[in-house]
């Protein structure tokens, strides 16, 4: 961390004073591969619409936290984001609704429960930091935690990345090569749900699943082959959280949303070169 | 391919499927389906839309609990289970041809630990890809899956689907989607598998004519099964025609009207 913070002080730039922009530098190059890679098997499977509703989930679990009496709301926030992940991922193959139906069930619930636990006696207000999200103030215990996270999460990616890839590609197809599909569905919306979770206290919730659809987006128009598919947003995700951060300290804006901007130009830039190609 | 590989033990290996039923909610889905499939034999599935004919091999891969039971033959131990080994070949609609997933990607996915995202290395598939210079498509390993006509997309379906030569082959729809003589290729290709590794075959199909020209047996279901003989048997079944609107037995030719049998030369 020391080693860290005398790098940056290093750089000649204003915002490289401040330790607390260090900090928050080190957090967005630790997240931002994450939802890079994430964000890869997000699209390919078509699950735009489920990761923006275990995002807005986050509600309710926040609330639970409040009404437990849980000091820390992340420990109330993880296990409500999988279960509903869990229910989700049931569902889809358990009901004559389609999926996009039974999400926008979930997630209209889970807003509509966390909103009235937390608004009872006008109190909405003080939690309404979890909307927009604040990187500034992320401390080195917190940034070790998103380290431990992205080490699970490339552990995860390493051993089971090839089979969650042919289960999404074609169920069946995964079945049929003796590959437990529940396991790899499980696994990878609890995967979904823990990484948009502890995410949401810095990116806020309200811009989170766009971080993670637009590296991947705009990385879809331009790769031959899975791996750059991969190369490609991991590298757009960390230059939007980077170039997102620095513009918020010198326009004063929220870090997270205007990491998703930045993350957006990308996104065009790369519709616009398909399209000229 | 030709002709002279013969299968060995005609009979001896066999899949029997028994009383089977799907339900899902309150609707079954299949119901009392008994089905006896043999090796070196191409069965084909016919049947209207919604018939459960899908159902039917999602079941059989596992993929659908079921009810009924499913005796495979010759018994094979696999991770402390008796399964076969089933190669299948998806429908094309099923899959997602947008996202960035070159041949080589699909194989790698299917039969090697090493994570795709690291990059696809052919010198690690070697013995893996003989099968794409099988069907002629050894040419398309680089190429995204959204790149390959129906008919190249499908030989490399069914090459995979041969990775390792299984003992079931199960089709959903193969030539959907195929121009005429593409569909004419693919089956000439699988009619020639069937016979070299002595599959069972199973296959889907919409395309009557043609594929009764290439079946040994053809099974129409529609929730259970209602007929099963010869294509030319159960094309001139009144409730079959009743169903497509039209006698389709006529297509069925000489093949046809020759008695199932395994191993001989057609």
């Amino acid at each position: 961390m020391n080693a860290w913070h005398a790098l940056i002080g290093q750089l000649p730039f204003e915002w490289a004073q401040y330790a607390f922009m260090h900090n928050a530098l080190l957090a967005m190059i630790l997240v931002s591969p994450l939802f890079a890679l994430l964000g890869c098997m997000v699209i390919n499977n078509q699950m735009a619409f489920f990761s923006e509703a275990i995002g807005h989930a986050a509600l309710t679990g926040i609330a639970v936290g409040v009404v437990a009496g849980i000091a820390n709301p992340l420990w109330s926030m993880i296990p409500v984001a999988v279960l509903l992940a869990f229910a989700i991922t049931l569902l889809r193959h358990h009901s004559a609704a389609s999926a996009d139906t039974i999400i926008g069930l979930v997630m209209a619930f889970a807003v509509a429960l966390g909103v009235v636990l937390l608004s009872r006696g006008g109190g909405f207000a003080k939690y309404s930091s979890y909307l927009i999200g604040d990187i500034l103030t992320i401390t080195p215990g917190e940034i070790a935690g998103a380290a431990i996270l992205l080490a699970v999460i490339a552990g995860i990616w390493l051993i089971f990345f090839n089979r969650i890839a042919l289960t999404f590609l074609n169920r069946p197809l995964a079945r049929s090569r003796g590959i437990n599909v529940w396991l790899v569905e499980s696994l990878f919306a609890a995967a979904v749900a823990l990484v948009v979770t502890v995410s949401i206290p810095w990116i806020g919730l309200l811009v989170i699943n766009s971080l993670l659809i637009l590296p991947a987006a705009a990385a879809r128009n331009m790769a031959r082959n899975t791996a750059q598919y991969h190369a490609i947003a991991v590298v757009v995700s960390l230059l939007s959280g980077i170039l997102g951060l620095i513009g918020s300290y010198y326009w004063n804006t929220a870090s997270g949303a205007t990491v998703v901007l930045v993350a957006m130009g990308f996104f065009v830039l790369s519709l616009a070169g398909r399209i000229v190609r | 391919m030709d002709n002279n590989i013969t299968s060995g033990h005609a009979g001896a290996c066999c899949t029997r499927i028994e009383n089977l039923g799907v339900r899902i909610g309150n609707t079954n889905i299949l119901e009392n389906v008994d089905l006896h499939l043999h090796c070196g034999q191409l069965v084909a599935l016919i049947g209207p839309n919604g018939a459960g004919k899908t159902t039917l091999l999602r079941a059989m891969l596992g993929e659908l609990p079921h009810s009924g039971r499913l005796h495979f033959l010759p018994v094979r131990k696999v991770g402390g289970e008796t399964s076969p080994r089933i190669g299948y070949v998806p429908q094309k609609i099923e899959m997602d041809l947008l996202a960035p997933i070159t041949v080589c990607d699909l194989f790698a996915s299917a039969v090697s630990r090493r994570p795709i995202w690291l990059g696809c290395r052919r010198k690690s598939l070697k013995g893996s890809l003989e099968m794409l210079a099988v069907v002629g498509a050894d040419e398309l390993l680089e190429k995204k899956l959204g790149q390959l006509s129906g008919g190249q997309l499908q030989r490399v379906l069914l090459a995979l689907a041969l990775t390792p030569v299984p003992e079931i082959l199960l089709l959903d729809e193969p030539v959907a989607g195929v121009d005429q003589a593409g569909i004419e290729m693919f089956y000439t290709m699988v009619s020639q598998f069937r016979r070299a590794f002595d599959l069972a075959i199973l296959l889907i199909s919409h395309d009557l004519p043609a594929i009764a020209r290439f079946a040994d047996r053809m099974v129409f279901l529609n929730r259970r099964i209602l007929a099963d003989g010869t294509p030319a048997e159960v094309l001139s079944n009144p409730r079959v025609i009743q169903t497509f609107g039209y006698d389709f037995s006529a297509a069925a030719g000489p093949h046809a009207a020759a008695p199932v049998h395994h191993g001989g030369a057609s």
